[in-house]
């Protein structure tokens, strides 16, 4: 199972669509990414998750990486994760840092 | 730019069969992430030589093993940095080489991948009882953790200690029932869960039953009479101190306890529920001579346990090993341990299971002046941190009273368990220590204040609340020792029938009894501890020593909370009475005098006739008066309380002492009566019609207040 990711800079917020699996394989290359964006100091952070069919723990972390460096002003948006990843975000309580919604924007 | 990572003390100058690592930092020991690798670090006083084992999960056989060169050891500490890890996917162990010697303390087996004493996350039993790597080879391994949770604003909250009510919650326990109704039963996530459930019932600290990784397949065996599997359930062994236990998250299969556990505490702390964990340090999973070897056996024997001048382990603990806790080493290990539970974990306080071996020396001799605990008490950490022992162990030690404080320390009052529980079951002889104990135990505890007692009735440890009024003898046959185990004395009277009845009479009766003895428990000075469940009625089925039952003798039944009602709206009643009344926790013991001239001191003594309270033998009631204007030790203002406890089979008239000030009686507590009127709300308390006497019925106790 691979992993894409793709950019797209918006005028109010930054984005990215997530496809395939994010684990440790990978997700040094998403940390990178993100890295980057928030650099422009954005003030929403987008990712399109919907097709993103795994994401393991080291990816979670890519979330709590970003979350903590974009600060508490700004915001972390996940659309349409899969329930697999809603669920484990459920029991860690990574919820409670990101919002979930079903369409960006709306 | 110039950045961590540009370091060169950060790149490789070895190179072991494609793995490049080089000269490692001695401290932290553990393993610790540094830029572009993992800093590997493990103490060895008398090993010879060690190898770092790295395995990928769910690998059986290691993938790379790295002799440690010798340079690379400072002291007793090797140490290695070894560069581009998959850090979510490695697990590690050693191998220390050095001498088989037992007679003189050494075990050292090359053979065997030992677990990092250190380590901040084992594998083995990442889902509760999932038998699947039981035949594994060295099943538990070390893992590496992050330390990115985010806490935003989260601190240990600091409730003053005599504020504290606390709650033992078993993790599993707690959820595990299908009647609670949670996602994910029997997990961290499962109790934040239930959040809403502790903030009502009015508790303001949980106390976690042993959450260090263990094995609870460790001496599992099949009950031949049921065919239950019996586990180490209660998990009174620990594998690794520093490792919270992976099959009490629902996360544990994806790697995520750490944060399943760290967010629990965050959300606790947000609702005001402080977080104290049941720490296990006087020995380990390990067992004696015979038991396996895991981690510190086989890392330097001689130095984390007591050993017999021929080289066996001293039983201390009743569980096979000692740990050897004044040794400098395992001292710092046991002060790093607790210093990162505090740092990382934001926990709020510790409760020491077996405290006494703390405070023995190597040859297993109690100290005078014992150096771990000294060190604990005053510790810059630690400071804020509460520290609960419990004052004895299985070695006869027993040191209630006693127990070693530096100003810091609090004990579990096993007095004052025993004392109440022969006061409600109607003993004779109990009244005068009844008043010492409802006054935070000053005969043992003079210069310590109220708060170096920990009240309870009842723990994990023996019967439940229901169980200590529905029989008389322990019935333990289900843990297949034949009825040999738990405790013999357990003060308890069943009301006239062994085990569940349909008398009414019988079942009213044992109700009463659990309301009088959380009157008690509530309105004693000192910390009050409740047992999970007994708010509800929880019932072990007599059963005083349920250790290896993962089933419904331990996992609570929340269709409780609709069938005893009457308890659980009572129970919150009287917590929640606590908590508004300050004069029911002061610091400082009460002086007996009027210090603030209101015209009574701050507690006086009553029985049927006010003012004369009767110390004979034969007694069996007992009445107090707190004057509200020696609340919080005189700076705070509160109503006056008055409570009568009659434990005579009939009611009895008590006279009342007369309030000053136009003040009168209002009745808040009346556990002879039936629901609705066993207790009114706060602030609607009724005023008596008689204010000069009240008739307290039989095995009742009543709590008036005077305002």
């Amino acid at each position: 199972m691979g992993f894409t990711v793709k950019k797209e800079i918006f005028e109010k917020y930054i984005a990215f669509t997530l496809c395939g699996s994010l684990d440790s394989s990978t997700a040094p290359q998403f940390n990178e990414e993100v890295r980057q964006v928030i650099l422009q100091n954005p003030q929403t952070l987008v990712l399109y998750v919907d097709e993103l069919n795994f994401m393991s723990s080291a990816g979670l972390r890519v979330l709590i990486f970003a979350k903590q460096k974009l600060g508490t002003a700004a915001s972390l948006i996940l659309v349409r994760p899969q329930e697999q990843l809603l669920e484990t975000l459920r029991m860690t309580g990574l919820i409670f840092s990101v919002s979930i919604v079903d369409q960006y924007p709306e | 730019m110039s950045t961590l990572d540009n370091r060169i003390d950060f790149y490789p100058t070895n190179e072991y069969r494609g793995i490049k690592y080089r000269r490692g930092r001695v401290l932290p020991f553990g393993a610790t992430l540094v830029p572009n690798g993992v800093n590997f670090s493990v103490f060895s006083s008398a090993s010879t030589s060690c190898t770092l084992v790295l395995f990928n999960k769910n690998e059986e056989e290691p993938y790379a093993e790295i002799p440690i060169p010798d340079e690379f050891r400072v002291g007793n500490v090797y140490a290695i940095i070894v560069f581009g890890l998959d850090y979510e996917n490695i697990e590690y162990g050693y191998r220390m080489d050095g001498p088989y010697d037992p007679q003189n303390g050494y075990r050292f087996d090359k053979q065997v991948v030992l677990s990092d004493p250190y380590a901040k996350a084992i594998g083995g039993r990442d889902k509760w009882r999932d038998d699947s790597n039981l035949k594994r080879n060295y099943p538990f391994r070390s893992r590496l953790v992050f330390d990115d949770f985010d806490w935003e604003e989260d601190n240990p909250l600091e409730t003053p200690m005599e504020d504290l009510i606390i709650y033992e919650i078993h993790v599993r326990g707690f959820t595990s029932h299908p009647s609670s109704g949670v996602r994910h039963r029997g997990t961290f996530a499962a109790i934040r869960e239930k959040i809403p459930y502790l903030r009502d019932l009015g508790i303001n600290c949980v106390e976690l039953m042993p959450i260090y990784e263990f094995d609870e397949f460790e001496h599992s065996r099949e009950n031949t009479n049921t065919g239950d599997l019996l586990v180490n359930y209660w998990g009174y062994s620990t594998l690794n101190f520093f490792a919270p236990k992976s099959g009490y998250a629902a996360t544990g299969k994806y790697g995520m306890a750490v944060d399943e556990l760290k967010t629990l505490i965050k959300e606790l702390h947000r609702n005001g529920i402080e977080v104290f964990l049941d720490v296990v340090f006087n020995h380990t999973a390990e067992g004696d001579h015979r038991g396996p070897t895991i981690s510190f056996r086989g890392i330097d024997n001689k130095t984390y346990y007591m050993l017999t001048p021929d080289g066996y382990y001293f039983n201390f603990s009743g569980t096979g090993n000692t740990l050897n806790c004044n040794h400098p080493v395992v001292r710092n290990m046991v002060l790093d341990c607790l210093r990162y539970w505090a740092s990382e974990y934001h926990v709020d306080g510790f409760r020491f299971d077996l405290a006494s071996i703390l405070g023995r020396a190597q040859d297993g001799s109690p100290l005078n002046n014992p150096p771990l605990l000294e060190s604990l008490a005053h510790d810059p950490i630690l400071a804020k941190c509460k520290l609960i022992a419990e004052a004895w162990d299985a070695g006869g030690l027993y040191q209630v009273g006693a127990f070693p404080a530096y100003g810091r320390w609090a004990e579990w009052n096993g007095k004052y368990r025993d004392t109440v529980r022969k006061f409600l079951k109607g003993d004779h002889n109990t009244v005068g220590q009844l008043s010492q104990c409802m006054q935070g135990s000053p005969e043992m505890y003079l210069h310590r204040g109220t708060t170096a007692g920990i009240n309870f009735i009842t723990c994990h440890d023996g019967f439940t609340l229901y169980d200590l009024f529905a029989y008389n003898e322990k019935h333990n046959d289900a843990n297949g020792e034949n009825n040999q185990d738990g405790c013999n004395d357990n003060f308890s009277w069943n009301c006239g029938c062994e085990g569940e009845t349909d008398d009414p009479g019988i079942n009213i009766l044992r109700h009463r009894q659990i309301k009088n003895a959380m009157t008690i428990l509530m309105l004693s000075q000192g910390v009050p501890m409740i047992l999970m469940g007994d708010e509800m009625g929880r019932t072990q089925k007599g059963n005083n020593n349920t250790y290896c039952h993962d089933s419904e003798f331990n996992w609570l039944d929340w269709s409780f909370t609709k069938k005893n009602f009457d308890l659980l709206s009572f129970a919150r009643h009287i917590i929640h009475f606590r908590r508004q009344h300050p004069i029911l926790r002061n610091k400082e013991h009460y002086s007996n005098r009027d210090y603030k001239e209101s015209g009574y001191a701050d507690i006086t003594f009553h029985g049927t006739k006010a003012w004369h309270a009767d110390w004979s033998e034969s007694n069996t009631v007992f009445a107090f008066m707190l004057d509200g204007h020696h609340a919080k030790n005189g700076f705070v203002k509160d109503d006056t309380i008055y409570v009568a406890a009659n434990m005579h089979w009939d009611a009895l008239e008590f006279e009342l002492p007369q309030l000053s000030e136009n003040r009168k009686w209002y009745l808040s507590v009346n556990t002879s009566m039936a629901p609705p009127e066993t207790f009114y709300p706060l602030q609607c308390e009724p005023v008596l019609e008689n204010q000069s006497g009240f008739i307290v019925g039989g095995r009742s106790v009543i709590v008036l207040i005077g305002k």
